[in-house]
């Protein structure tokens, strides 16, 4: 047994069950198949010497028979419970895994991975629990079970099967040793070729495009046929063990029948001994021989398993996303500034820093813009103030407690975030909207809508707000899926925007409705908005710019007084006026009413 | 060799139709038409299936055998009568494994070549539909499903067919051997091992069916809510909603797992029915036999003969539940494969090709263009009139939707146009054969592939015979020498999975490079800066529109940004060229209002 087997064994009781219930009923069925052999031998030595037989004999054996059929009913039943629930325990383990996870960091590369595994991949589990653990635990008993009956009925014979019993697993593990690293390396070049496929199909329409797509199709065949030649080289010995196992059993048949003919001959055994060794014989060896066949059908099962305790023990130490419930609440945002002090952030794995030495206060109702090249790390400054990384050295605080200190979902429920590509769940758009406040009204979710300018093509969807939005929110154009993430962050009314990129790859239209729906919703908020070269640089108060973990100018173009007087009117919970700021950049924006088209 | 049902279907394409409805579940019978695509390798597959049957043969004929040695010898003849049969056993006992390796070995090399030849004709049958005809190569998850369908026949040959193949040969041996020792025994055998045969399988695949469509909704559902929580991990912790969605997933999973018990019912009931056969068999069997036995007509020794003959009849049987599940999912992947083969060709090739060619600069004049990717949908260029003048960049804007990339596939003839005309060097692109068209017109389509193999073998795809100097011209021009050499392989170097990824930048100026290598006659660039971010976007838009100077060019994309570069810029908008928009030419310094 593998570690990793072990372990799938110490954490799920259920397996450890479903291992113990495969011995009970492997040993059941040994004895049924005993009863059976004995009964047919008798039915059959019977008539031979000329006794009559009574139909109760057949008929018993016909019960017995029936009993089996039961008993593997039942064990197939169990196995594939045992399968089910084992794969609900590991997917609710799996669940808990998909916190958020910054950018480009190995735990959000691993969600690809796990969401796979929580869907079909787990499924590899399947022959492994339903069949390589009967089997072993069958292989366990039932040898044993049919030698002492054999020992009770003709010890030569059970002499002969106890001497070769040990040589299948003895020659399984000598051939398995022998072929175990040559097959290693062949996988690696099976799984090259058979990638050829799948690489030259998703590139077809390129060929078409350079006119090489005949070129390719008789590359197809090579490649498929290098795939075969090396696939046969890796099977022509992965195959050398079943032939050993083979062997050895059928061989022993042989070594069994062939002397019992003779001491037939000789007169020195009866038919019915005789009978019963030869039938039983072959059923000493059937959960060996099967063995084999199992383990080759769930080492895929084994690998998914390794998967899985990988990505387990991954997220061992992050703790989850909802934090302790005993942190403290955070202070009221909308009278404290949110600090960094000298913040770095450094990705596991990274030798160069995201962030490095950042520092930054931003008053309540103060519009601050972050710019500067992709990479700079204007999005892990978004991912820090929304607690989904931590910094590595120095401290974010909310009007002078460490954020690290506070309850995360309380602190994030101060936050209204718009992310790039915002995702749309599949629910129906009301839903979609309601993410932050489940328990908003119908009237409520169509005024977010409204306010974000999406109220009227929500309207114009087969189903309006009840619309299913598949996957990706599928039919929705770009700027449309940002304008119900704008609708939710409405809905959701916090204190702090977070805004990331919002008009980035949107077309003119789009950009202009997405931008007026954010200014308004920046209104008597706190926003930091990532605005390189998007329409929406103009409201910033503040305009820092972000390059290569550092910020490097900030530049406040206003007069301090106006930073101040805002942040008493945020404090006073009215909505600004923002004459001045819509007096800087309005060349932009079409007239209010064009949006609306 | 190209595939009957394409052929047939494009026969009865009709011009306007682009993709149309596809029939629901690949017509009847996908099984078995996935089996006469694999046709062409019966004798291969022949000598497998005769291995099989052999190797299947030589376990049952040991028992039979062993059973008559033993039940012979009881008798106490000379030893001469019994030595042929001690022979017999030894032998089978010996060559069993010998024939079990060879059958295994030789059925996966029938089924390996087998499966590389329906590849082929997959590959074939995907020429035409390459990017328009068929959903697939707008998702990754559909290709990948695609092309894990066409292992399909393997697992219909090597699972289904040869166990299938290998249980009747055992089971016609065994019913004629205990027909010609006791006629009666042999029906009862023949008749419940046909039963069995006919019965375990269609009972198998009904199960499949009803239980496959549950389970399918509740996996869809569970796939919906991990999407979710994986791809909308930030949006739903930033709301708050982190608990909700896990929980939907939590409640998924457990109607799986509900599912899957209560499924275990029926599906194990297979094994255990053939088994009630089995006895069933062994009782009439050894029945019928005690009572000509009883009557003096059939000798004691083929009594135990008829007794082994009945059990190892329907152990040849046990594979067969496992490969009726197997067949109720082939079935499912066959179908599609099924649809894909029926599926017509988005562009109808002229019967009679007019050439096309080109010498020097070209101009491509598009008068009312109108392109309909389905019959019933609205057009996707509706009347669209442009002119790419000969030797001048030409910058393409437009919103998403706004019929951008359909006019590229059209230029390229992907996709058909049921009105108007494309026109180059005096010739209607309709009139012309595809790939003479792609020589023509081609460039950087919005699927860009990068393949995993070398840069060098990347970029040579768009001119096999480019010598050094051309490549290294072309990724200078592209401004991705510096890196190319950068790296320690160079132009060698393997990108990949297992290799060099390049990132999004650099992955767009290898196109690029590929495509200026490819030095077309009308360059088109289907939004070469898509995941760009918008620095970088218009680093390399100003890149493309300097290295495309005098050069029919096509660029579409809508940045803004880095365009100052262009001839002229356009505007489409819901498959038309905005108004008093169309040829405005160069406007100096800012060609776009942003």
């Amino acid at each position: 047994m593998k570690p990793v087997e072990r372990r799938l064994m110490r954490e799920l009781p259920v397996l450890r069950r479903h291992v113990g219930r495969s011995a009970g009923l492997a040993f059941l069925a040994a004895v049924l198949v005993v009863v059976q052999v004995t009964l047919l031998a008798g039915v059959l030595a019977d008539a031979f010497a000329g006794h009559p037989v009574a139909f109760a004999a057949p008929a018993a054996l016909g019960g017995v028979v029936a009993l089996r059929a039961l008993l593997g009913w039942a064990r197939d039943v169990l196995a594939q419970r045992a399968a089910a629930d084992t794969k609900h325990a590991l997917r609710g383990r799996l669940t808990d895994r998909l916190g958020p996870a910054a950018p480009s960091t190995p735990a959000a590369r691993r969600h690809g991975e796990t969401a796979t595994l929580l869907t079909r991949g787990l499924d590899a589990l399947d022959p492994y629990v339903t069949g390589a653990l009967p089997t072993m635990a069958a292989a366990g008993v039932v040898p044993l079970t049919v030698v002492v009956w054999l020992f009770v009925t003709d010890w030569s014979s059970a002499l002969i099967v106890v001497v070769t019993l040990p040589l299948i697993p003895v020659f399984g593990a000598l051939v398995g040793m022998h072929t175990a690293r040559r097959t290693a390396r062949q996988w690696r070049l099976l799984a090259r070729l058979g990638g050829h496929f799948l690489d030259v199909v998703a590139g077809l329409p390129t060929l078409r495009a350079f006119g090489r797509e005949d070129y390719q199709a008789r590359r197809v065949g090579e490649m498929a046929d290098a795939h075969r030649r090396a696939t046969m080289r890796t099977l022509r010995v992965a195959f050398l063990s079943s032939f050993v196992l083979e062997t050895v059993a059928t061989l022993s048949v042989a070594l069994v029948a062939v002397p019992v003919g003779l001491r037939l001959l000789g007169g020195s055994l009866d038919l019915r001994t005789a009978l019963v060794v030869l039938f039983l014989t072959p059923e000493a060896y059937l959960p060996l021989r099967a063995m084999g066949a199992a383990f080759h059908e769930s080492s895929e099962g084994v690998t998914v398993a390794e998967q899985v305790f990988t990505i387990l023990d991954e997220g061992e130490g992050e703790g989850g996303a909802g934090g302790a419930g005993e942190r403290p609440a955070s202070p009221d945002v909308r009278t404290v500034p949110v600090s960094l002090h000298d913040v770095c952030v450094t990705y596991p794995g990274r030798a160069v820093p995201a962030l490095d030495g950042v520092s930054l206060q931003v008053q309540p109702g103060e519009h601050i813009a972050l710019v500067g090249p992709s990479g700079a790390g204007k999005s892990t400054l978004l991912a820090l103030l929304l607690g989904f990384v931590e910094p590595s050295a120095g401290r974010v605080t909310v009007g002078g407690t460490d954020l690290a200190g506070l309850d995360a979902d309380d602190w994030r429920a101060r936050l209204a975030w718009v992310p790039q590509r915002p995702h749309l769940f599949a629910a129906s758009v009301a839903d979609n909207i309601r993410l932050g406040r489940p328990d908003a009204s119908d009237a409520e979710v169509r005024q977010a809508a409204r306010d974000a300018y999406a109220d009227h093509f929500v309207e114009a969807l087969p189903q309006g707000y009840d619309t299913l939005l598949g996957e990706h929110g599928a039919g929705l154009s770009a700027g449309q899926r940002q304008r119900l993430a704008l609708a939710r962050a409405f809905l959701k009314d916090a204190p702090v925007l977070l805004l990331d990129e919002p008009t980035a790859h949107l077309d003119p239209e789009s950009e202009a409705a997405v931008t007026r729906a954010t200014v308004r919703l920046m209104r008597g908020r706190t926003a930091i908005v990532v605005a390189h070269r998007t329409s929406l640089l103009p409201y910033a108060d503040r305009v820092v710019t972000v390059r290569g973990g550092r910020l490097e100018t900030v530049a406040d173009p206003r007069p301090a007084t106006v930073g101040s007087e805002r942040t008493q009117a945020a404090a006073d919970g009215r909505p600004q006026t923002r004459a001045n700021s819509s007096l800087r950049a309005p060349r932009l924006l079409p007239p209010e009413g064009a949006l609306t088209s | 060799m190209t595939s009957l049902y394409s052929a047939a279907a494009r026969r009865t394409d009709s011009r306007p139709a682009v993709v149309p409805p596809v029939r629901p579940s690949g017509g009847s019978w996908p099984t078995v038409r996935l089996v006469r695509h694999l046709l062409p390798y019966w004798r291969r597959l022949l000598t497998a299936g005769l291995a099989a049957a052999g190797s299947e043969l030589a376990a049952a004929a040991l028992m039979a055998t062993a059973s008559w040695l033993i039940t012979r010898a009881a008798q106490q003849p000379p030893l001469a009568s019994v030595s042929l049969a001690i022979v017999a056993v030894r032998a089978l006992a010996l060559g069993r494994g010998a024939l079990r390796y060879g059958d295994r070995l030789l059925g996966h090399d029938g089924v390996l070549r087998a499966v590389a030849g329906f590849r082929t004709r997959v590959y074939e049958a995907l020429v035409p539909l390459a990017p328009a005809g068929t959903p697939a190569f707008r998702s990754g998850d559909l290709l990948t499903r695609l092309v894990d369908d066409v292992d399909a026949a393997q697992d219909l040959l090597l699972r289904i067919l040869l166990p299938t193949a290998a249980a009747a040969a055992v089971c016609v041996a065994a019913t004629a051997t205990a027909s010609m020792l006791l006629p009666e025994a042999g029906l009862v055998l023949g008749v419940l091992l046909f039963v069995a045969v006919l019965l375990v399988p269609t009972t198998v695949l009904a199960v499949a069916r009803r239980t496959g469509r549950a389970q399918a909704a509740l996996r869809a559902e569970l796939a919906a809510h991990v999407v979710d929580l994986s791809e909308g991990a930030a949006d739903l912790a930033a709301y708050g909603a982190q608990g909700r969605a896990a929980a939907r997933a939590r409640l998924a999973a457990a109607r799986i797992a509900r599912l899957e018990r209560r499924r275990a019912l029926t599906t194990s009931l297979a094994s255990a029915v053939l088994m009630l056969f089995q006895g069933a068999a062994l009782v009439a069997v050894v029945w019928s036999a005690l009572g000509s036995h009883a009557d003096g007509e059939l000798p004691a020794v083929h009594l135990t003969v008829l007794a082994v003959l009945s059990l190892v009849a329907f152990e040849a049987l046990a594979p067969l539940p496992a490969a009726a599940f197997r067949l109720a999912e082939v079935r499912a992947r066959a179908g599609r494969l099924a649809d894909l083969f029926d599926t017509p060709a988005p562009v109808v090739e002229p019967a009679a090709a007019v050439a096309l060619v080109v010498d020097g600069p070209v101009g491509v004049h598009i008068r009312d263009l109108t392109v309909r990717h389905r019959t019933c949908d609205a057009p996707a260029l509706d009347g669209l009139s442009l002119h790419l003048p000969a030797g001048q960049r030409t910058v393409l804007l437009g919103a998403s939707g706004s019929g951008k990339s359909t006019l590229i596939s059209a230029l390229m003839r992907f996709v058909d146009y049921e009105g108007g005309s494309i026109e180059v060097a005096g010739r209607e692109l309709r009139d012309c054969a595809g790939h003479e068209v792609r020589r023509v017109i081609t460039g950087m389509t919005q699927d860009a592939h990068v393949f995993h193999a070398t840069i060098r073998a990347n970029l040579l795809l768009a001119r096999p015979d480019a010598g050094d100097t051309e490549l290294r011209d072309a990724a200078r021009r592209a401004r991705i020498l510096e890196w190319i050499e950068s790296l320690p392989d160079g132009f060698d170097t393997c990108l990949g999975p297992d290799g060099t990824e390049p990132s999004g930048g650099q992955r767009t100026r290898l196109l690029l490079a590929r495509a200026l290598l490819a030095d077309p006659p009308v360059l088109v660039l289907d939004e070469p800066t898509e995941g760009l971010d918008p620095d970088a976007a218009a680093d390399v838009l100003a890149d493309i529109l300097d290295a495309t100077r005098n050069r029919t060019t096509l660029l579409v994309t809508h940045e803004r940004e880095g365009l100052t570069g262009a001839d002229q810029v356009v505007t489409i908008e819901r498959g038309r060229v905005r108004a008093g928009a169309a040829g405005e030419g160069r406007a100096a310094g800012a060609p776009v209002d942003r």
